[in-house]
């Protein structure tokens, strides 16, 4: 076992040793329930497709996932923790892929128990059951991007409510700027460039991509290069700030 | 061996640590002590690869600090000041995870586990998550996962501070017994501390190093080294006089509860010339001893401040 496995195991024994994990599983599988069954219509609309549920899974994870990434650093620094961690031999790359991991895992598990609502379709129906694994496939990776940013935000601040709400801001931009309303505001002025290129940032566009079913390959490198990036500045942060 | 060379730490304008160099050998014990925000804790920081310098180099049994941190932090043991911990985990399970990233496994670490629990008495307390332990146990833990994997190099920031009387003198004790061809750097407030512990003294004022000697040379610096008092069982008129006409005498001080201090012009001691004129005046003593001088007072004399934190 390396540091890296160490770590990752120790953050994810973390989550159950109090009762966030449980609560975040059950408010998220609560939400998804409730997205999918009142909001989503997913009897009224008669498909046998679970796009009543991954229609919302962004908007979920935006609320969710800032929750779980908050206290990645925040927690550490606030605690003084961070001085005990960053002296043992560890490497601080170490350190910040195990712990984003750790919760990639956790956030990853939450999803898995979704799965009575793949039961209940294809008991109703026969759903196209390669279009929702790649939805699941894309939610995770979504997720993946959403953590990777709160790893970062997380390791800026001591204090966990801020850590949560720079997220949610740098998240909710992240979604919505592939959404058509925002599409629409620049396309009248910007080059198409800029357009292509917000709407290219965005995590729903890819996400919207890889739901579909179609696992194009730029849509993985565009999460996996996110998390990279954003992991790769929290790691900078971290140097940076970790004694303060 | 630990060779800090021309080491440099600010904050912003603030300079905590300024351009301090010296060098500790395995088998000494070394005790910082110099004022709140005289820049120990920072010193130690970057010792421990936690904090870069801004300029300087340290070195730790041959590793650069700087370059090689992960080998650096392999030989280092260190206790943070406040001894952090992970508040929600047990006591066992978090020397476990401790143990786990320095690479034991199995029997090995069940081993080391073992042995570092006896030594900080920590058996009481083993699976009780650790927001639930007083101050001392934390203390006692953070020294336990730091001695674990029985390093070269041990880094203790104010070790005995919140342990009461007994766990102080145990920690003392702990830190003496350890092997002979360790570095031991410890930081704190306690004068007396330094000469129940430490072979060498290095007292820090406004991130300089002020003195850097022996605790016995440190006590040396006091005006009250080797001086003498006296109580008399009866009073002695003339006696004062004659003290002071010694040549070894620099002043005899008469103080509130009757006590005659003698103070040696030289600090070289001076009872055998009072002993000899007590007796020529066949005086009758209550008491007599010879002091070895306040760190206070000397610690108060380097660092030029009024109050001494405690």
């Amino acid at each position: 076992m390396n540091p890296l496995r160490v770590i990752l195991n120790r953050e994810l024994a973390s989550y159950f040793a109090t009762p966030v994990a449980y609560i975040f599983i059950i408010i998220f599988l609560m939400l998804a329930g409730v997205f999918t069954f009142y909001i989503g219509q997913f009897f009224e609309r008669g498909q046998a497709d679970l796009n009543a549920f991954f229609n919302f899974v962004p908007w979920l994870y935006l609320v969710l996932i800032p929750a779980v990434a908050m206290r990645l650093w925040s927690e550490e620094r606030r605690s003084g923790t961070i001085e005990l961690i960053m002296t043992l031999p560890v490497a601080t790359w170490q350190l910040v892929l195990g712990k984003f991991l750790a919760a990639w895992l956790f956030v990853g598990l939450a999803l898995l128990l979704t799965f009575p609502l793949w039961i209940t379709v294809n008991y109703l129906g026969s759903p196209d059951n390669g279009v929702i694994l790649g939805a699941y496939i894309g939610a995770w990776l979504m997720s993946g991007g959403f953590l990777a940013v709160g790893s970062c935000l997380s390791a800026l601040s001591k204090n966990q409510i801020i850590a949560f709400i720079l997220t949610l801001v740098v998240c909710f931009l992240l979604v919505v700027s592939g959404f058509p309303i925002v599409q629409d505001s620049f396309s009248g002025w910007a080059p198409l460039w800029l357009v292509d290129g917000v709407a290219n940032l965005s995590f729903l566009t890819h996400f919207t991509a890889i739901s579909r079913g179609v696992i194009d390959v730029r849509d993985a490198v565009y999460f996996v290069a996110m998390i990279a990036t954003w992991l790769y500045a929290t790691a900078l942060v971290i140097d940076h700030k970790k004694a303060d | 061996m630990i060779s800090v060379q021309n080491l440099s730490k600010s904050f912003g304008g603030f300079c905590a640590v300024n351009d301090i160099s010296f060098t500790v050998k395995p088998g000494e014990i070394l005790g910082f002590l110099g004022p709140n925000g005289a820049g120990k804790s920072t010193t130690m920081k970057m010792l421990t690869g936690f904090l870069a310098p801004t300029q300087g180099e340290v070195e730790v049994m041959g590793y650069n600090v700087s370059d090689d941190p992960v080998s650096a932090k392999q030989v280092l043991g260190y206790l943070p000041e406040g001894a952090p911990s992970y508040s929600d985990m047990t006591v066992k399970a978090s020397l476990a995870f401790v143990a786990r990233i320095r690479g034991f496994r199995g029997a090995e670490l069940e081993q080391r586990i073992d042995n570092v629990v006896r030594q900080v008495e920590l058996e009481k307390v083993l699976n009780k998550r650790i927001e639930t332990l007083s101050k001392g146990y934390r203390r006692r833990l953070g020294l336990a996962q730091a001695i674990l994997h029985d390093p070269k190099v041990l880094i203790l920031d104010e070790p005995t501070d919140g342990l009461d009387p007994n766990q102080k003198h145990q920690v003392r004790e702990l830190i003496r017994n350890l092997s002979k061809d360790k570095i031991v750097i410890v930081s704190t407030h306690i004068l007396e501390e330094v000469s129940a512990v430490c072979t060498r003294a290095m007292i820090l004022a406004e991130g300089r190093i002020l003195f850097d000697g022996t605790p016995s040379s440190l006590a040396a610096k006091s005006e009250y080294h080797n001086s003498v008092s006296i109580h008399l069982a009866k009073d002695a008129p003339g006696l004062i006089d004659k003290l002071e006409a010694l040549s070894g005498v620099s002043q005899v001080e008469q103080q509130e509860n009757g006590v005659l201090r003698v103070l040696s012009e030289s600090r070289d001691s001076i009872l055998a010339d009072v002993n000899k004129v007590l007796h020529e005046m066949s005086c009758q003593i209550d008491e007599l001893h010879v002091d070895q001088g306040k760190l206070d007072d000397v610690f108060r004399a380097i660092t030029g401040q009024k109050e001494v934190a405690p």
